[in-house]
């Protein structure tokens, strides 16, 4: 079976991201419900489901607030028999890991397929990990298109797959298939599942010790059989080269593209393994090293492929990738960086070797956030060597200049725990910067815990009442509701407020922060004023990209 | 027949409207198009860079190859600067000749445009003035899309119609402005030495 035959009769062709058509595949599917937290390069999947205009049915569901939740909530449509989907970025896994991992040892009813996006380059994330070791790390299957039919074609898979192994399934992304757009042949679709609970129950559910060690031991013996099914999918695609001997090709992901983009100038065309699926198919993968003595792997992210190779074949083979350096260990691939790796020499071009000022990106013109780090910047002049804690979102760029204002930007709600441990180590005053939408996510249990002991530090929630970073899509919950949670997990009503953020208020928000700098305790500054490419979004108006 | 173009530009100046302009116009063509762009980070008045390849028959790679780009299309000269390793040999910079100066150390128009003047074959069009010229003082970006038209096998009706549909829910007003500024970027590239 090969990724053509998956499809049935083609319905109609699009134009469309990969995160769009993954979309595209996950309703075709006949998903139930979807759910999602944004984050770059994946917030496009849930966008295209909720986009006005699309025509038939939408799925339930929509944002949510944080990737754990957004996890759970299609665990509990999958229980009740029926498909659901959940999309988010590399990093949004490892908040939503103990809910994948465990999912992973129940026995999944309807179709579970996670949307995972990785960011290689990292062009918006502050890391590169790579979603095929969680993946494997869960025991989950995880399949890798290479390009946006692809995409498609493997998400409705993914779908048949879970419901037949019992398990999620992970379809990753990478942010230029993610973000590329190409023709896209659909099929027709498929009807959802009626509600029907597992008949096992319990006993697939209920992760007592007693159910989990046999779930678990059952989980184990069944890697065979994905392996069996791996070499027998048709999605890993074999074509050895004339004679054997030579090099051996062996793609993941995009990794392919760039690979097919340069191998004509090749003078001898190598064998080639490309492979889709985890886990790995093995026999497959032994079939090509009988055949070539010499390995190279292209692979997008980690040397994932690599590394596997080294306890799987028996033989020992020279096996080249981005462990032994023929491909740079970190950032991305191009049909530049594999042209390299394939000892083609690089193409001419024009020389222009003078080096150029860098352009990173900026707070817009008019962004609320100017208004209140100019005024933390007052309320901080002369004060004693204290700490400001940054947090991820548009108000992270506040670490450049011209307001150099934070201090750290490490992971989604962090900036309240860090600056908790910063007072406590002595640093005054701490100061956590966070979102609105950042609080919501995972902001609030770490201000439980400043709560609990007074933590000496002050809270400044930057409440531009959108997720402005990601295209400014409405947070869990309206601006209205941040002070009564606030107030509800205990913070004293006397050091909570809320004020406007705007250019002529800068002098009055600097007064109530260097109120609440001065105050032995915790205190809480919720500063409003909307995002306004979200404010234009929410009106219907055209935002400029 | 292969066409790879890069585009780059500043966040906000609409680079990815002039690829998705350009990347329906070619399908209208009967062309395959492969079109990236980036979404995110690179939006908040950075750097924006987009590859769009046109070819008669499927290419594999979304990325345009370092030395293989017929043209590199941008709307600020010190962002068409970043990208003429992208350039074949032969191959055209167009650019906007308009620099958006919005970090502390942009060497400013002049030496932007002396550095381009060294390369071998350029063309640079004051978009903004035209654009102003044209009514529509927002439109650089239309500008730089007639400007392009003349080295692309695109009919210019077909352009033309997608300009259209791109802009009709703003009105007819945006539309006729759009339209100015697409005529004033086709003459001014019929005259610039390239
Ligand atoms: S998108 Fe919104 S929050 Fe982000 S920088 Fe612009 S105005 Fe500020």
């Amino acid at each position: 079976m090969s990724v053509a035959t998956l499809l049935g009769a083609p319905v109609a062709e699009r134009v469309l991201l990969g995160d769009e058509a993954l979309a595209q595949g996950a309703l075709d599917a006949g998903i139930s419900a979807a759910f999602a937290y944004p984050g770059t390069p994946s917030t496009e999947i849930m966008e295209s489901l909720l986009a006005p205009g699309r025509e038939g049915r939408r799925p339930k569901g929509g944002w949510c607030a944080n990737e754990k939740t957004a996890y759970e909530a299609a665990l509990g449509v999958s229980m009740a028999g029926r498909r659901a989907l959940v999309a988010m970025k590399h990093v949004g896994l490892n908040v939503a890991a103990d809910a994948f991992v465990n999912s992973a040892v129940v026995h999944v009813h309807g179709g579970l397929v996670v949307a995972v996006a990785d960011d290689p380059g990292m062009h918006s994330s502050q890391n590169e990990q790579d979603t095929r070791v969680l993946a494997e790390f869960a025991h989950a299957i995880c399949l890798e298109p290479s390009d946006q039919q692809e995409t498609y074609a493997m998400t409705r898979e993914a779908f048949e797959l879970s419901e037949r192994f019992g398990l999620p399934v992970v379809v990753r992304l990478v942010t230029r298939l993610a973000h590329s757009r190409s023709a896209v042949t659909l099929s027709a679709p498929r009807a959802e599942n009626p509600t029907q609970k597992d008949p096992a129950g319990a006993r697939s559910w209920v992760l007592l010790p007693g159910n989990a060690r046999r779930l678990w031991k059952e989980r184990l013996a069944q890697h065979d059989e994905l392996v069996r099914w791996a070499d027998a999918s048709g999605l890993d695609t074999l074509e050895l080269a004339d004679h054997p001997g030579g090099l051996g090709v062996i793609t993941a992901g995009i990794g392919k593209q760039h690979f097919l983009e340069v191998v004509d100038e090749l003078p001898i065309r190598p064998s080639h393994l490309h492979v889709a699926t985890y886990p790995l198919p093995v026999a497959l993968l032994r079939k090509l090293a009988t055949y070539c003595p010499r390995l190279l792997v292209i692979e997008e992210g980690s040397p994932f492929v690599e590394r596997r190779l080294q306890h799987l074949l028996p033989m020992r083979r020279s096996v080249d990738g981005r462990d032994t350096g023929r491909i740079p260990p970190d950032g991305e691939l191009s049909p530049d960086v594999v042209r390299a790796a394939l000892g083609l020499p690089a193409r001419e071009h024009p020389a222009f070797a003078t080096p150029l000022p860098g352009r990173p990106p900026q707070l817009c013109q008019g962004c609320p956030h100017r208004d209140t780090y100019a005024a933390l910047r007052l309320a901080l002049a002369d004060r004693g060597e204290g700490v400001v804690a940054g947090d991820i979102g548009c108000y992270t760029l506040g670490a450049l200049p011209p307001f150099a204002a934070l201090e750290s930007c490490v992971c989604m709600g962090a900036s309240i725990g860090m600056a908790r441990g910063a007072a406590a180590a002595g640093l005054r005053p701490a100061v956590a910067c966070i979102g609105d939408s950042t609080f919501l996510h995972s902001g609030v249990p770490a201000l439980m815990d400043a709560v609990a002991e007074d933590a000496d530090m002050t809270v400044l929630v930057l409440d531009n009442e959108a997720v402005g970073m990601t295209g400014g899509q409405v947070p869990a919950l309206p601006d209205s509701r941040l002070l009564p949670i606030v107030l509800g997990v205990g913070v004293d009503p006397a050091h909570a407020h809320v004020i406007a953020a705007h250019p002529s208020r800068v002098d009055a928000m600097a007064d109530v922060i260097r109120r609440e700098l001065d105050h032995r305790g915790l205190s809480v500054i919720v500063a409003v004023r909307q995002c306004l490419p979200a404010q234009k979004k929410q009106r219907g108006q055209d935002v400029p990209e | 027949m292969r066409i790879d173009i890069v585009l780059a530009g500043v966040g906000g100046q609409g680079v990815l409207s002039v690829a998705a302009v350009l990347a329906e116009a070619a399908r209208r063509e009967g062309f395959c198009v492969q079109q990236t762009e980036l979404h995110g980070m690179s939006q908040r008045g950075g750097a924006v860079q987009a590859f769009l390849r046109i070819a008669d028959a499927p290419v594999h790679s979304d990325f345009v190859s370092h030395g293989t780009a017929d043209l590199v299309l941008a709307l600020e000269p010190l962002e068409a600067l970043r990208q003429v390793a992208y350039l074949k040999p032969g191959g055209l910079l167009l650019t906007a000749a308009d620099p958006v100066e919005n970090i502390p150390d942009h060497p400013g128009r002049e030496q932007v445009l002396a550095w381009i003047a060294t390369l071998p074959r350029t063309a640079v069009v004051e978009a903004a003035e035209l654009a102003r010229e044209a009514g529509a003082p927002r439109a650089l970006n239309t500008v730089m899309v007639g400007a392009a038209s003349g080295v692309l096998p695109l009919r210019v009706e077909i352009l033309r119609a997608c300009l259209c549909e791109a802009f009709a829910a703003k009105g007819e007003r945006v539309v006729q402005q759009n339209l100015a500024a697409f005529e004033a970027g086709r003459r001014a590239a019929a005259c610039a030495p390239a």
